[in-house]
């Protein structure tokens, strides 16, 4: 019995998310007095790879096919499938992105393991085993027990944070036995986000809705986002219009996201778009609407106009960045 | 070429959501029930795609696990237009379990189209494990489909941008937003002609559930929010990194 965690790669790149799973992974392990892996697939660096044991993974299997960068739903659950065998795994712990989303399921199938997806935090109990996850698009949560003995979890990303526990760690070759024709998906073109803070991986994000008035009013919530570091996103009739990407639209229907700073920028705050943001730890809301939905979930805000408001914010970030 | 929409049934996306006594089901009293929304989004595209390409789509089936009260979600599913319903008599009880249903009805269609997540207990498994189970390709997160001879040209969104994949039949599809614009509502025309529709009832298979909900709880109830002047708001950044230490 083992605990197994999926590190994905982005191009070779490991990212926080990664040393996320790997701190949740050796946690769950610790609580659960069992041993804990780590597998990679794809080509990635070794030193890379070894970073993970500043965060108590202390072996890592790692198959450098790669054909795996096709992201075959069906053939990365066959190799995580062969990583458990080997490993002994009995859970298996990755992200709940877009891949772990596709995959996990495959994989359950295989395992024929309990799967729960976006859990929050470790396991409120371990005989049984009871874990808590968000339902009904936040809110509300469930306690669910896992019945199997093999199980999955899926992890939010910046739900559990990162947890140091500094290891020496090795790396074994594995090969998951996949030929050319496990791999059935023909990317034809990809258009990778270069150079901005994904939507996912931001702990800040600043977003707009319709009270922005005009896809050209941008620039001042850009250059806002820029300075902080932070990712942008949007509420979905500002996608629907196509004032922003898709990729941006956040709620019920859209991203469900839980930064450590939330923004909302003439947002009403709907109960649909509500449910894709209300896990932010802290959400300061600016409408000027006092009656506005969106003051009930906020921790602070301005009743004011976005357009007087913004520039006084990335005055005063600057200030305080200088 | 034959298209499978899996329906999910669950509540209208602004029900104020509560909890029997016990807090171990939904208290449904008053609870509108819609076809979920990524769900209705699959069925939109299912039929543009049938419209498009009149001799390749023969006719597109909506399926759901659930009992009899999920049964007009289900006309209303043939309202919008699909050709034919099956309902699966059985409580959904886990993802796993409902994928097993499905796998019973499920082989002989060449295109099968799951929404990514149901909205009540956002579970995002069911079309996974059922593409697994029927030992059948899967694409995830797809916001596009079209149709090109025996082609699939898809759109999926992957971690950090997005894709143009080509793929071929058989193939489970996970769909999300993108993937029609607005969903269609059912005419007046359409709501006569689904009483005639097919909705056909079948047996539950022998399958188990392998996670169970415990009990659920409400989030805590939220302090107010603290109030800025518009003229004061350089404060509030101050507040942030001193305060509430997240700048
Ligand atoms: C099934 C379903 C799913 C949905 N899913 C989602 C989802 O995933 N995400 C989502 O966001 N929505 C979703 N919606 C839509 C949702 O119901 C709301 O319509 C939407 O969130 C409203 O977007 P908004 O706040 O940008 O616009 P509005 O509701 O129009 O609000 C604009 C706000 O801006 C304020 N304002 C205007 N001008 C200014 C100014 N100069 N300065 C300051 N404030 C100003 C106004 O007071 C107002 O409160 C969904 C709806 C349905 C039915």
């Amino acid at each position: 019995m083992s605990v197994l965690v999926y590190i994905e790669n982005w191009d070779g790149k490991l990212k926080k998310l990664s040393y996320e799973l790997a701190s949740y992974g050796a946690q769950l392990a610790e609580k659960l007095q069992l041993p804990v892996k780590a597998v990679s697939l794809g080509k990635v660096d070794e030193a890379t790879l070894q970073n993970l044991g500043k965060y108590g993974i202390p072996e890592v299997l790692s198959d450098t096919n790669e054909a795996y960068n096709t992201l075959d739903n069906s053939a990365i659950a066959k190799a995580l499938f062969a990583a458990t065998e080997k490993t002994a795994a009995t859970i298996v712990v990755m992200a709940n992105n877009n891949l772990g989303k596709a995959v996990s399921p495959r994989l359950a199938v295989k395992m024929k393991a309990g799967l729960v997806s976006a859990v929050q935090g470790l396991p409120i109990s371990t005989e049984p085993f009871v874990v808590k996850k968000m339902v009904f698009t936040s809110k509300a949560f469930a306690h669910i027990t896992i019945k199997s003995a093999n199980k999955i979890l899926t992890l939010a990303p910046n739900t559990f944070g990162l947890v140091e526990k500094n290891v020496e760690t090795t790396l074994t070759s594995f090969d998951a036995g996949l030929a050319a024709s496990d791999f059935e998906t023909t990317v034809v073109s990809s258009n990778k986000v270069t150079g901005k803070v994904l939507l996912q991986d931001a702990e800040i994000v600043v977003s707009g809705g319709r009270g922005m008035k005009a896809a050209d009013n941008w620039g001042q919530l850009e250059e806002l986002a820029e300075i902080l570091g932070a990712g942008t996103a949007c509420s979905r009739p500002v996608s629907d219009e196509g004032w922003r990407p898709h990729a941006e639209h956040v709620g019920q229907t859209g991203k469900i996201i839980a930064p450590n700073l939330y923004f909302a920028f003439g947002i009403s705050g709907a109960i649909q778009h509500l449910g894709g943001v209300s896990s932010s730890k802290v959400i300061v809301a600016v409408n000027k609407d006092p009656e506005a939905p969106i003051f009930e979930a906020a921790d602070y805000g301005i009743v004011g106009d976005v357009f007087k408001v913004l520039p006084q914010f990335i005055e005063a970030v600057k200030e305080l960045k200088a | 070429m034959k298209i499978l929409v899996l329906i999910g049934n669950v509540p209208d996306t602004t029900t104020k959501i509560k909890f029997n006594a016990d807090n171990t089901a939904i208290d449904a009293s008053g609870v509108q029930w819609i076809i979920n929304p990524w769900d209705e989004l699959a069925l939109t595209r299912a039929m543009e795609l049938k419209e498009a390409h009149v001799d390749a789509v023969e006719k597109i089936v909506v399926a759901n696990v659930g009992r009899s009260e999920t049964e007009a979600t289900l006309r209303k599913a043939l309202a919008v237009g699909a050709d034919e319903a099956i309902r699966i008599d059985a409580d959904p009880l886990d993802a796993f379990y409902v994928a097993s249903q499905l796998a019973a009805v499920a082989a002989d269609y060449d295109l099968i189209l799951a929404g990514i997540e149901n909205a009540d207990y956002n579970g995002t498994a069911v079309g996974g494990m059922l593409a697994e189970l029927l030992e059948r390709k899967s694409v995830s997160a797809v916001s596009g489909i079209d149709l090109e001879g025996d082609l699939l040209k898809i759109s999926r969104e992957i971690d950090g941008g997005s894709q143009q994949l080509n793929m071929s039949l058989p193939l489970l599809a996970v769909v999300q937003k993108g993937i029609a614009k607005e969903p269609r509502i059912p005419a007046m025309r359409g709501i006569m002609m689904a009483r005639k529709k097919p909705l056909n009832v079948i047996a539950a298979a022998d399958a188990e559930a392998l996670t169970a909900f415990d009990h659920f709880e409400l989030p805590p109830a939220k302090a107010a929010c603290k109030m800025v002047e518009e003229e004061q708001a350089a404060s509030l950044i101050r507040i942030l990194h001193e305060e509430a230490k997240v700048l």
